[in-house]
């Protein structure tokens, strides 16, 4: 027997009870639904959180004075680890491949006033190469001038929301502001970007890392950023930059930390939920099937006689197998598509009114929802489609 | 054609064994006419579902065209029951979703046949019972005796050798029985073996011979012209009627 005949002697099959059908098909469509629904919303969490790191930069090394692991070193020999220093990441900024641009980083809290008005905010020394570093975009003026690493004029870029609290009636640019007991003048106000990992970029003042280093009296260096060329492989530039520091304090006493790892942990994390919600919503599906399983069994029951028929008109118990099972197919697949579009249609309306949550079923999502309906589908169908095969044609043909 | 050996046929029920046929033996030729008659519950039909390979006997030999039914395989027997039997019913089992045409395609469908080909002869198979202006008409939509009509098309669409009918015209007017009656007589006159269970003499008295069936025996063998009544038939030769 040919498939097209098969297919279409099912579906004629099928569509002698549209509402039992369609029922049926419903319960499949509602649990593949779910699935891609479900998938869509955890698959635009891992996205969301993902995009937040992204934000930053997931191509970046952070090196952080100090070794965090233990070493077995002797008593004496090592001790305090040496000072992170503006030769440090001048000498990897030019001297490690693939290295892109590095953005040194001294850090601390002071209070910043301007007239009467006084704040604590986080205060940054740094670079030009942070904005790039950290994908800042200025909302007014501009960031901190390049060059003149070590001594840089006192300037300073303010977050939104110190220019706000600090100048509520008069624009903050071109104004001085006194940060501990010196005075910079401001020449940038950050655009809004919310917070970064933490950090309210609204509530922070930036000013070049060589005043900062003397204002908070610091010799080392809190970080050095370190934008690695896209494409590079990250973990041989970690390497070759702790290979450099070792060289030029004679022994390991950085840590370099990936932007990446941190995220493919998170992302990992979210995605393992997204699973165990796709398992949880796949049980609509076995529910589904139960419902196939109902129907075959009633219809063959009503068309004992038609299986009897059939049989002496010379079709073999295989075929009329295949039959049912082709109805069952039917039911589970179209249902399993109708499912499909209004997943679809839903994750997509939940994007539109959600525009931070990227919800979209992942293709594994679409594919495994699909062939699990299938799979039910063919499952509970074969138990049904079975028993017509092996009805006794004499018994059906009376019956 | 046809060679019966020592057939029997039994049932359990519920334990306990009923024998439908005992020891049955009869040659029926190609072409013949046969009538198989007798009291309700007396084997007819178990015999017809044997001849027409739907079911196997307990105990006996059956050769079909020189073949032991009983060594084909299952596939086999579907192949010969699609190729070379046809079955027509009192109750006319057509599929009530599918209309006239497709009816008759259904032995086609199964063997894989082409859809124009399959179009084809099953017009020209209802064109020979006169149905091909009702083609397209659901069950529903014909008449008594269209159905049957129809399903003689589904029986004869593949040309097989032999066509079983169960009670043929049962459910049908004289006239529209009349019609079908013809329509068997004609296929039979073409080289056809017929072979019929009727309680009906009008309809046992068109065959060329009767076997009368009592009790899963055959009693009697007698040419139709000889037969005046059927209930005289099924009194036993020994002068007790049957229980």
């Amino acid at each position: 027997m040919k498939a097209s005949d098969l297919l279409t002697f099912a579906w004629r099959a099928l569509s002698r009870h549209p509402l039992r059908s369609s029922l049926s098909l419903l319960g499949v469509a509602v649990g593949v639904t779910a699935v891609v629904l479900l998938t869509a919303l955890g698959e635009g969490a891992r996205r969301y959180v993902v995009d937040q790191f992204s934000a930053i930069g997931t191509n970046l090394l952070i090196v952080v004075p100090g070794k965090v692991e233990t070493t077995g070193g002797m008593p004496g020999v090592g001790g305090a680890p040496n000072d992170l220093t503006l030769d440090d990441a001048e000498a990897v900024a030019r001297r490690v491949v693939s290295v892109r641009r590095v953005a040194p980083v001294a850090a601390g809290t002071e209070s910043v006033s301007h007239g009467d008005r006084s704040r604590e905010v986080a205060v940054i020394g740094t670079t030009a190469e942070y904005a790039q570093v950290r994908k800042l975009a200025v909302g007014s003026g501009r960031f901190l001038p390049a060059g003149d690493v070590g001594h840089g004029r006192q300037v300073a870029v303010i977050g939104a929301g110190v220019a706000r609290e600090l100048f509520p009636s008069e624009s903050a640019l071109g104004g001085v502001v006194r940060i501990g007991d010196w005075r910079f003048r401001v020449i940038g106000i950050l655009g809004a970007k919310g917070t970064q990992l933490g950090v309210d970029l609204d509530e922070v003042v930036l000013i070049p890392v060589g005043p900062a280093m003397r204002m908070l009296n610091r010799t080392s260096l809190f970080r050095l950023l370190i934008e690695v060329a896209p494409g590079a492989d990250l973990d041989a530039v970690r390497t070759r930059v702790i290979d450099l520091l070792a060289e030029r304090h004679d022994e390991e006493d950085v840590t370099v930390m990936t932007q990446d790892s941190v995220v493919s942990a998170a992302s990992g994390i979210l995605g393992a939920l997204t699973l165990a919600v796709a398992a949880i919503a796949a049980i609509s599906l076995v529910v589904a099937g139960i419902g196939i399983l109902n129907v075959m069994l009633v219809s063959v029951s009503e068309r004992t006689g038609e299986v009897g028929l059939l049989r002496s008109l010379g079709a073999a118990r295989r075929q009329v197998l295949s039959f049912f099972l082709v109805e069952a197919a039917i039911l589970s697949s179209v249902g399993g598509a109708a499912g499909l579009g209004a997943g679809y249609g839903l994750a997509r309306l939940l994007a539109r009114i959600y525009p931070a949550l990227p919800a979209a079923p992942p293709a594994w999502a679409v594919w495994a929802s699909l062939a699990t309906a299938l799979g039910v589908g063919l499952t509970f169908g074969l138990l049904p489609a079975r028993r017509a095969a092996r009805l006794d044609p004499v018994e059906a043909l009376r019956g | 054609m046809i060679r019966l050996e020592g057939i029997s046929r039994t049932f359990d029920l519920g334990g306990r064994p009923v024998h439908a046929l005992v020891d049955v033996d009869e040659a029926i030729g190609a072409g013949e006419h046969v009538a198989i008659v007798g009291p309700s519950g007396s084997g007819k039909s178990t015999l017809l579902n044997l001849l027409g390979c739907l079911d196997r006997p307990t105990a006996g030999r059956y050769e079909l065209e020189g073949r032991d039914v009983a060594a084909l395989s299952e596939t086999e027997l579907d192949t010969v029951r699609r190729d070379k039997i046809g079955f027509v019913f009192q109750a006319f089992h057509l599929v009530g979703r599918l209309s006239a045409v497709e009816n008759v395609e259904l032995p086609m469908l199964f063997a894989g046949t082409g859809r124009r080909e399959r179009r084809q002869r099953a017009m020209a198979a209802l064109e020979a019972v006169g149905l091909a202006d009702r083609a397209d008409h659901r069950p529903d939509q014909l008449s008594g005796g269209e159905r049957q009509r129809a399903a003689l098309a589904r029986a004869t669409v593949l040309e097989p050798a032999i066509l079983l009918a169960d009670e043929p015209t049962g459910n049908l007017d004289t006239a529209s029985g009349n019609q079908v009656l013809d329509l068997l007589d004609r296929m039979n006159d073409r080289g056809l073996t017929l072979i019929v269970v009727t309680h009906d003499p009008y309809v046992a008295r068109r065959a060329d011979r009767l076997l009368v069936l009592v009790d899963g025996r055959i009693v009697r063998r007698i040419a139709a012209a000889e037969v005046h009544s059927l209930e005289e038939l099924f009194v036993p030769p020994d002068g007790e009627a049957p229980p």
